[in-house]
């Protein structure tokens, strides 16, 4: 099964934009923890940074990837493998590429710097937003034929997940301001895993408690075991439901 | 030994494959003429299984493809156009191929990585490669594995003339270890020497499939591209 992968994640590894992207994250993440002095202030700027650029650069990369590899994918499937197979593969050499880029670049600073708990939700987010959006990547490539197509709606769906989004739930909260919106925002909070994301490491750092009473409601949460499980719950869903739907939509697909 | 009962293919308003019905047997090396867009690719990416047609089956050695694939492990296939990972070294993709499709060293047929000298540049990176050189290593790739079924998209296409003959001498070869060889080409003198049918496909629709010999009698025409030029005037006359 994984033999493929092996090939697929031996090529990207020698990218050179899978390269920057590392060194990228480590000059970031040094940086960051050699100019604050107190540590939680530079893991929540790098938290914010990695909200942003994750899921950025695996939905772009995945989908450049997904249609520079078009021939190959074709030429495998001219191969005894079937549809499954390869894309399974493909996403597996893709997601572990940007897996292993982001914990070179960001989980060494972090393991050397602040080893604890705070550090191991934030390499827990990071890898997890990337698994989900190399899946979404993955069923916006499948989906559109056209490169052009798909890298613009990669770039719709990083947009509406990191920007739009937030305005949304901002509105529904203000219009019914007047009833009690605690269980309902926490439910908004699992349809969109950058949300999701930050959530659960503010909790973990203690932060929580500027954000009112629905903050003390989100620290009951997520700050116990249930909690923990919940997110990585709805994450896993967010990494398995597109990967399946990507899969459906490649099986019946005519190359 | 491979036969096509009533397929057909739309995409969206053009019917790309309109009631194909046709049978192979080994040791044939069928051509597949037709103009642009007459449906030649698609036929052959059904056959191959990266189209999935609307209606009609395709048998390879007597059993329908479907959902398994290893019904491929018999067919070599040359695509018009091969790109390969960027980073990868072209010894690294044999050996690859070899690694899916899980052949024994024994087994494989080097004998086009040594006849187009590819085995010296076995350490050179894919994205460094000129296309004629790409296009040996689609061909070599096809024929690695000694597959009973070839299928070769514009095999001669950006191959000089020398490489080009290898591959022609190589075909040549194959048919006669009694293999089913299909074959699509513009250049209708490469086809010349080597065609044993012709299959002439225009707007989906299959005009013939005939023996090259019958063709050319039945038109008086010694070359096949005067063969098939007669044939389109008389459709034409007629239609």
């Amino acid at each position: 099964m994984f033999k493929l992968t092996r090939y697929v994640l031996y090529d990207i590894l020698r990218s050179k934009v899978v390269i920057a992207y590392t060194l990228f994250l480590f000059a970031v993440s040094i940086g960051l923890f050699q100019l604050e002095e107190n540590q939680s202030k530079a893991i929540l700027s790098l938290l914010n940074i990695v909200l942003i650029v994750v899921p950025l650069i695996s939905l772009i990369f995945t989908t450049i990837h997904y249609y520079n590899s078009y021939e190959f994918i074709e030429l495998m499937l001219s191969q005894p493998l079937s549809r499954t197979r390869i894309l399974l593969s493909e996403y597996g050499g893709v997601a572990l590429s940007l897996i292993s880029s982001f914990m070179i670049g960001v989980g060494f600073p972090v393991l050397i710097y602040t080893f604890d708990a705070t550090g191991l939700a934030l390499l827990f987010t990071g890898i997890a937003l990337t698994l989900a959006f190399t899946s979404i990547a993955f069923l916006a490539s499948v989906k559109s034929r056209d490169k052009a197509r798909g890298i613009g709606s990669a770039l719709l769906l990083w947009f509406y997940f990191s920007l739009i989004y937030d305005g949304l739930v901002l509105l529904i909260l203000f219009s019914f301001s007047d009833y009690p919106m605690e269980k309902f925002t926490l439910f908004l909070s699992a349809l969109n895993p950058i949300d999701l994301g930050r959530i659960f490491i503010m909790l973990k750092m203690d932060v929580g408690a500027l954000m009112g009473y629905t903050g003390a409601l989100y620290k009951d949460f997520f700050g116990s075991g249930a909690g923990i499980i919940f997110t990585a719950g709805i994450m896993l869903l967010w990494v398995v439901i597109p990967l399946l739907l990507a899969v459906r939509v490649f099986r019946k697909k005519d190359l | 030994m491979m036969r096509i009962e009533n397929l057909k293919k739309r995409f969206k308003k053009l019917q790309a494959l309109d009631n194909i019905n046709a049978m192979f047997d080994n040791g044939q090396v069928i051509s597949l003429i037709g103009p642009n867009g007459s449906g030649k690719t698609t036929l052959i990416k059904s056959i191959l299984g990266m189209v999935k047609a609307d209606e009609g089956n395709i048998f390879v050695n007597g059993n329908p493809i479907n959902d398994d694939p290893s019904y491929r492990s018999r067919i070599g296939y040359m695509p018009q156009i091969g790109r390969y990972p960027d980073n990868m070294k072209i010894g690294h993709l044999f050996r690859m191929m070899k690694d899916i499709r899980k052949m024994p060293e024994a087994g494989v047929d080097t004998d086009m990585l040594i006849r187009f000298d590819l085995m010296s540049i076995f350490e050179k990176p894919m994205r460094t490669l000129s296309g004629g050189t790409r296009q040996k290593v689609s061909a070599a790739l096809a024929f690695y594995f000694n597959p009973d079924i070839l299928i070769l998209d514009e095999p001669t296409a950006g191959l000089d003339p020398v490489s080009s003959e290898i591959l022609k001498e190589k075909i040549m070869l194959e048919k006669m270890k009694n293999k089913l060889i299909l074959i699509t080409s513009h250049i209708l003198s490469d086809l010349d020497e080597l065609a044993t049918d012709v299959m002439y496909l225009q707007e989906g629709k299959m005009i013939f499939l005939k023996d090259i010999d019958t063709l050319r009698c039945e038109t008086g025409e010694d070359k096949l591209g005067k063969a098939i030029a007669r044939v389109m005037q008389r459709n034409t006359s007629l239609g």
